[in-house]
């Protein structure tokens, strides 16, 4: 196992391994940085607003006088743990309608795949905020929200995953012996097909970290008291005329996030550079 | 689909085929229409009960219902919306009281200014980028580009906009933060006041497009017909410009119609950071005030933009490529 591990992060090029420790860095903030936060996430702890890095307050205060160390540990959590959870929702049910359209084909296949390409032609960012403006904005709205928005894309992949593997021999023998639909989707199908599954599932993390902290940031994504990092950066737009770290830290915070996700994506695509 | 021993010309067989296209295009569009009526205007619950709020009367409610039509059935009030919409006349916005179409025309001059500069930029910056990794292939230019339209790609908007105006307004005092269009403001005003939301939609859209043409004409390289130029000792140079570069452009262009619906999604965070009056920021503020009516007209646009350039993207792809015809 540790042999395995150590010859794939030989063979990774360097920005993999950039992109790799950016991924790792934030999913352990995102788990611990609760328990490592100085101060309680909504204390008034400093006199003075948009202080800079000291002792007392490494990344300075935000509008409010608040830690904003605390405040970024406490964001993340929302950030990474909503577009984690919208990703593997959208590709489970994504997945799930592209196999049931594989399998089945014919008429099944013709009504989701154009219900489908519908969706897809809804600008995700339009369709998210036509959505939040008829269901509002709570927390398992937003999960909900970012789920739907992103199924269609991860469809359109897996049925072209599924449809190649369905006319492939193995599967027409496990027809012909008599299997189930079900058996055929899960034990035939989907193993074939899981490793450009989860490079998908890292692509929509990255989207879903986009469209939901620029939700935050317009103000109609996580509302207070909860706060994700784009929340933080709109809460503290004010301090940008003084080059506050309170506005730098998070949005920077969001751009390793992804950019490190993106690296890593780009450096597992099977083949390599094209 | 004709007989090989009738030859055709070749307008008659790209008439059909793009016709279906558009048609199709139509109908998506159609069904996008029920889409966004049904989210926006069946699913909320009660209009009438919103706008009045928690003190209104049964009465009132049901006699504002009645004005606003909301007391008839649900395909009745969907065919009468469409039909708004297509004749121009998509109904009253509750919160400016004004007519949805009004707002929207005094809007989307400035929306389509700031679309079409940021068009004319990032297309001359991504055609560099692109063709120049490209032809590094696997150098040490094309990594770094590489790197960083990646990086590019994962940024978001709000980040490269407010680094913008931390340096340009900010530390250098070069450029406004705000864009304020007034229509009585000299060119070189409007200009200044653009820069910022210019370079912020650029940056997102250039990314992704630059990508998109260095895949495009590295396809290109590797086809035998650039060996063979090579083989025959002719000028690199020569190659890219006579041989590649006709063959790529329509690959080329359909990357470039793709990427630019990109604008999209990056002018709704750009227009409202800079306050620009573009129909992305009047979205915004449709969602913030729950303005049914403004949304669903704002969403229809931005969607039937967004067709158009898929569209386009298609019919150039079918019109290059001699092959996707048959």
């Amino acid at each position: 196992m540790t042999g395995k591990l150590t010859s794939f992060l030989r063979n990774l090029p360097a920005s993999g391994r950039i992109g790799l420790t950016l991924v790792v860095f934030w999913l352990a903030i995102a788990l611990a940085g609760p328990s490592l936060a100085p101060y309680s996430v909504g204390a008034f702890v400093d006199q003075d607003v948009f202080s800079g890095a000291s002792s007392r307050f490494w990344l300075g205060s935000d509008y409010l006088g608040r830690d904003v160390l605390s405040r970024v540990l406490w964001g993340s959590r929302y950030t990474v743990f909503l577009a984690l959870g919208a990703a593997i929702l959208a590709v489970c049910i994504g997945t799930s309608f592209a196999l049931l359209a594989a399998i089945r084909g014919g008429w099944t296949d013709e009504v989701i795949s154009r219900a489908m390409d519908t969706f897809i032609s809804i600008p995700s960012k339009i369709f998210a905020l036509v959505l939040v403006a008829a269901f509002g904005s709570s927390l398992p709205l937003l999960l909900l929200i970012a789920t739907l928005t992103y199924v269609p894309g991860n469809f359109r992949i897996a049925r072209a995953l599924a449809m190649n593997l369905v006319a492939l021999d193995f599967v027409q023998v496990a027809r012909a012996r008599g299997e189930g639909p079900v058996h055929i989707a899960l034990r035939e199908v989907l193993p074939n097909m899981i490793h450009p599954l989860l490079a998908d599932t890292g692509l929509r993390f990255v989207f879903v970290v986009l469209l939901l902290s620029g939700l935050s940031f317009l103000g109609l994504g996580v509302q207070p008291p909860h706060a994700d990092l784009g929340s933080l950066v709109r809460e503290n737009i004010s301090g940008i005329t003084e080059g506050a770290l309170a506005i730098i830290v998070p949005a920077l915070a969001i751009a390793t996030l992804t950019v490190g996700a993106n690296l890593l994506i780009d450096a597992l695509k099977p083949g390599g550079k094209a | 689909m004709s007989a090989p021993e009738k030859p055709q010309s070749s307008l008659a067989k790209l008439v059909p085929l793009i016709g279906k296209r558009v048609l199709s295009s139509l109908l998506t569009l159609f069904l996008v229409s029920l889409v966004i009526f049904t989210v926006s205007g069946l699913l909320p619950g009660d209009a009438a009960q919103e706008l009045l709020g928690q003190s209104a009367t049964p009465e009132q409610v049901a006699s504002l219902r009645h004005e606003m039509g909301l007391d008839r059935p649900a395909h009745v009030r969907y065919v009468d919306w469409l039909g708004g919409i297509v004749r121009g006349n998509a109904g009253m916005s509750y919160v400016a009281n004004m007519p949805v179409g009004q707002i929207i025309s005094n809007r989307l001059p400035n929306s389509l200014t700031l679309a079409g500069i940021t068009a004319v930029i990032s297309t001359v910056i991504a055609l560099t980028i692109g063709i120049s990794s490209a032809i590094n292939r696997g150098g040490k230019l094309d990594s770094m580009l590489n790197i960083t339209t990646l990086s590019l790609v994962a940024m978001p908007e709000f980040l490269i906009a407010t680094l913008g105006v931390l340096v340009f307004s900010v530390k250098l005092l070069w450029l406004p933060s705000i864009a304020l269009v007034t229509p009585d403001a000299s060119w070189g005003q409007m200009l200044r006041s653009m820069a910022l939301p210019v370079f912020s939609l650029t940056c997102v859209v250039v990314a992704q497009m630059a990508r998109m043409t260095r895949a495009a004409v590295a396809d290109q390289l590797d086809r035998p017909y650039v060996e063979m130029a090579k083989l025959k000792g002719v000028p690199f140079s020569r190659i890219v410009l006579f041989h590649v570069m006709p063959n790529a452009v329509g690959p080329v262009v359909n990357a470039m119609a793709l990427s630019l619906s990109y604008l999209m999604g990056g002018a709704i965070i750009v227009e409202t950071i800079f306050n620009f009056p573009g129909l992305a920021s009047l979205m915004v503020n449709a969602v913030t005030s729950r303005d049914m009516p403004l949304l669903q007209s704002c969403a229809m646009i931005f969607c039937a933009t967004y067709l158009a350039l898929m569209l386009v993207a298609d019919i150039v792809a079918i019109l290059a490529n001699p092959r996707l015809r048959a």
